[in-house]
Order: C-alpha cells, then structure tokens, then sequence
C-alpha cells in the first residue's frame, strides 16, 4: 500500500511540474534550470535520513559526503538564481 | 520507517512552496519573490527533518552544510554569466552524485528495498558522469574531444553491461554488484555524453537537469519520503520539458542528439562563385541610424566576444539620439543552454521588455528597416524553410531575410555548427561586416556618436 500511496504522489507531482513549467516564460529558462539545481539539493533530507540511522561507518562517510554536495546545490542554486534574476529590469520611463 | 503526520504536512507545505518558487518564473516580476518561497521551502524541510530525526552527530552534520553552503555561494557569487551553462551543468552533476552516494549508502545498511535505491544510484550517477563531461565540453571550447572510432559499438555494449550488471544487482547480489553498477553507470553516463557536439549541449544540460531530478524520486521512493518524490519529480518534469522545447527548436530528435553526435561536416555545401557583399561599420551606422525599426539578432558568438555591452550601447544610441525602435529577438537555442542569451543580455542593461522570442517578433523583420546579426548563423539560415537538402531542413528560424538590410557581423562566411552554408550571405539586402562582434559594433557606436 504505501508503495502505490508513493506512487500517487510521485505521478500527480509530476503532472503539476508539467503544467508549471510550461508557464515558465522562455526568457527565464535558464533561471529555471538554477532554480530546479537549488530545490533538487532536497535529497539533502534523504541523506539526513541515512545519516540518522547510521550502522555503518562508510554508509555514515556517504551520507555526509551527500549532504555535502546537496548543500552545495542548494545555496549555490538559490545565489545564482537570485544573481541572475536581480539582472532582469525593466527599462525606464524616460 | 514511515514519517509522522506533522513531518508529512510541513513536507507537503515545502512542496507547495517549491511549486510557487518556478510558477513566479513565469514572469520576471514575481520571479524574485519565487526564488525566496524556493528558499523557505527548502529551510522549512532541513529544519523540520533535523526537529523530528535523532541524529547521531550533529556536529558533523552541521559542518558538512556550512562547508557545502559556503562553497555553493562563493562559487554562485564569482562565475561569469558567459560560464552559467558549465556551472549548471557542475551543479546538476553534484545532485546527481549525491543521490548516487545515499543510495550506496542506504544499500551498505540495507535499509531499503533494493530497486528503488537503484534507481538513485544510476540515475544520479548518469547525472554526474555525464555531467562531468558535459562541464569539461563547456569550460573547454567544446570541441576538444568528442567521437572515437567504433564508439556507437562500445556503447551498446557498456549498455548492456549496465543493464547485466542491474539484473545481477536486483537479484540480491548486493553490495558487490552495486559498486560495480556504480562504475559502469558512471562509464555509461561518460560515453553518452562524449559524441555530444557543441550546439547540442543546451538539450544535455536539460537531460542531466532532468536526471538529477528523477535520481532525487528515486532516493524518495527507497526512503518513502514524500518531498523527495514530490520535488525530485517536479525538477525531472521540467528538465525534460526544457529538452523536448530545445529538441524541436532545432528540428532534432534524442536519438540524433545522443548517437549521431554533430552533423556530418560533409554536408557543407561550398558554393565558390557567389558572391558576398562587404560593408565596413560607417555604412552600417548610417543606415541604422535612418532606419525606423532595427532589430538586433543575437547568438553565442556575441557572449563568446563579449560583445553584448556594446550591442546595448548601440540599442541606446539609436534609441536616444535617432529615435529608432530597437528589439531584440531570440532563437530558442541560441546560447549554450536555455535562456542563456536572455540572462546575457539583461546583464549588459538591455531591458527585458525589449527582448521577444522567435515565435513573438517573426512577422516583425517584414517591417524592420535593419536586422543586425551577431554572432548567429543556422537559426537564420533560410535554407531551413526551403531547402529538403539542408541539415538544418525544418528547424524554425528567424525571418531574418525579411527585413530590408540585413547585417552580418562575422568573421568569415564560414558555414555555422550545422555545416551549411547560409544563402542570406549572398543575399542583395545582405551587407557583410567582417571582423570580431565586439570590435565592429564599437566602432558602429563611434560612427553613431560622431554623426
């Protein structure tokens, strides 16, 4: 049951993540690939978790080395983002 | 190990938040205010899943954050916009490669059903291999390395390795045969990517995007956590999408991009005897300065000049002093991935209600007095409307022929990446103006101020 309770999840998200995006202007799709880089640094959390339950010494190693990286994608995606954004103005009523 | 009901609901709240962060991208006003719920989303999981969890060593925990997080920032503060596309593609490979660590990790504790954790592991590890090349294309003015004889032959085979290898895997061999999947994969996702030809790289930069989303899903599924799955499939929807839209910008289906690598150069059709005219940058400014509407016609070559400063002065000195109408008009794979050019041009101060999209501003070259091409080849090349024999048959492109002059800014007739020739070079209305991008609009902008 959780399985397809999972799967649920992961279907109707996807349909929402289609119909998002096709919303996003194509003037900010490279924002959209820094931001999808910063929130895909969510298995941040997944690495939390195997690093909470740790039995193993390397899995212990992994895991940190994963929250590592994934924190690396977070804040890097979220600076470049907001770098890249603070660059789109409007022009200026002269 | 399900989480509890107050986990579920502040993970199901980040969710939200995530979606909101890219339904702001869908505007440049409410973008900025996206990116902070983005930002929110992400500081409300960590911090719910570090309340709710008893982990071991906090310290450790906390340093390999801080570590991560001052290395992500310090390198999203330096980069160049020009190098945005290798960065991505850096960062795509770091998600890729984490989810590929935990799901080794969940398999050295055998926490978790094995395909899930699979799934993670060559998934993520595609991402970062590939992505590995993929950055080293970029940063290394892509055409360094690339095909080797034999190479669709030993890639076959390194698939069915894979595939081999992941049966082994299912089928209880643990550990063992999960290192070894990792190793293949991480061949695999290296030799996929090696044909890859430069033009082609914004559609591998949106796959890997992809990748590093349903390696994420994958992570969620063994974990059974629900904002992994929901995040890892929204940042996977949308790596794909970007691919299909790059795929039928350029007339290209994945197959072509993965196995045939860049067109054949034979292709070129070398035409010795036309003729092209050559104008040198005082001509171009004093029909510029006359015309009513001008639209400027950017591509890679521009960004890899730096020459988009000086195309915004030349947008303002018209502008201001002339009165004409400036735009801006962008192919979809112009750049080295998506939306590149945008980000260029709104760095050099060119507004972004002055820059429209091919489908936006096509029917507009027919009223334009001038179009100035910069940097840009096949996505004008008329060839692909009319000519079955072109590679480039086809593909959208910008009416560019349509305006009444139109300026080439090049610094040979060199046929582009596709390898055909451009008969607009040949054109009546076609002045070319040889030489650098950046030298020759400065001294279009020295002959407007003079005049």
């Amino acid at each position: 049951m959780t399985f397809l309770y999972l799967l649920a999840i992961f279907i109707l998200s996807c349909f929402i993540g289609y119909f998002v995006v096709r919303g996003v202007t194509p003037a900010l799709h490279s924002p959209l690939m820094s931001v999808s880089n910063a929130i895909s640094g969510i298995v941040i959390i997944g690495a939390l978790l195997t690093a909470s339950y740790v039995r193993v010494p390397m899995a212990e190693f992994l895991s940190l080395a994963a929250i590592f990286l994934a924190a690396v994608n977070v804040f890097g995606g979220f600076a470049v983002s907001q770098r890249m954004l603070s660059l789109f103005k409007k022009r200026e009523k002269k | 190990m399900m989480q509890g009901e107050e986990l579920f609901l502040l993970y199901l709240a980040a969710g939200c938040l995530f979606i909101l962060a890219i339904r702001g991208l869908a505007s440049p006003q409410t973008a900025r205010s996206g990116n902070v719920l983005g930002i929110i989303g992400m500081a409300l999981s960590v911090g719910a899943t570090v309340w709710f969890l008893p982990l071991f060593h906090y310290g450790a925990v906390l340093a390999a954050i801080c570590a991560g997080g001052i290395v992500g920032t310090i390198s999203a503060l330096k980069v160049k916009m020009t190098a945005l596309p290798q960065m991505i593609a850096a960062f795509n490979g770091l998600g890729g490669l984490a989810s590929a660590l935990i799901g080794l990790a969940e398999i050295l504790q055998a926490t978790s059903y094995g395909f899930e954790a699979s799934v993670g592991l060559v998934v993520g590890g595609l991402a970062f291999s590939g992505s590995l090349v993929a950055f080293a294309k970029l940063q290394g003015g892509l055409s360094s390395f690339g095909q080797f004889r034999y190479q669709n032959v030993f890639n076959g085979l390194i698939t069915l390795a894979l595939i081999g290898l992941w049966a082994v895997f299912l089928n209880g061999e643990g550990l063992a045969a999960a290192v070894w999947l990792l190793l293949v994969t991480l061949i695999w996702g290296a030799a996929v990517t090696l044909p890859v030809g430069g033009a082609d790289m914004p559609i591998v930069i949106a796959i890997l995007n992809a990748c590093s989303g349903w390696a994420a899903a994958g992570i969620g599924f063994s974990l059974a956590n629900t904002v992994l799955i929901m995040t890892g499939a929204i940042v996977g929807a949308s790596g794909t999408i970007l691919a299909l839209i790059m795929t039928k910008a350029m007339n290209r289906s994945f197959r072509e991009v993965l196995f045939k690598g860049g067109h054949a150069a034979g292709q070129s059709v070398i035409t010795g005897q036309k003729s092209a005219k050559a104008g040198d940058p005082r001509d171009a400014a004093f029909i510029l300065e006359n015309a009513a509407k001008v639209i400027i016609v950017p591509g890679f070559g521009m960004a890899a000049a730096q020459a988009q400063y000086a195309v915004q002065a030349m947008a303002a000195i018209l502008r201001d002093k002339y009165g004409v109408e400036v735009k801006f008009a962008i192919h979809p794979v112009a750049g080295r991935m998506p939306g590149h050019m945008n980000v260029l041009l709104a760095e050099a101060d060119v507004s972004y209600d002055d820059v429209f999209e091919l489908e936006d501003i096509n029917r507009e070259f027919a009223t334009a007095d001038a179009a100035y091409v910069i940097g840009a080849n096949d996505i004008t090349n008329p060839a692909a409307k009319t000519d079955k024999s072109s590679p480039l048959y086809g593909m959208p492109v910008l009416d560019v022929k349509k305006a009444k002059t139109v300026f080439f800014v090049k610094r040979s007739l060199n046929p582009g990446y596709s390898g055909a020739d451009n008969p607009l070079f040949y054109a009546d209305n076609t002045i070319m103006l040889y030489g650098d991008a950046k030298v020759v609009t400065e001294e279009v902008v020295q002959a407007l101020e003079q005049s």
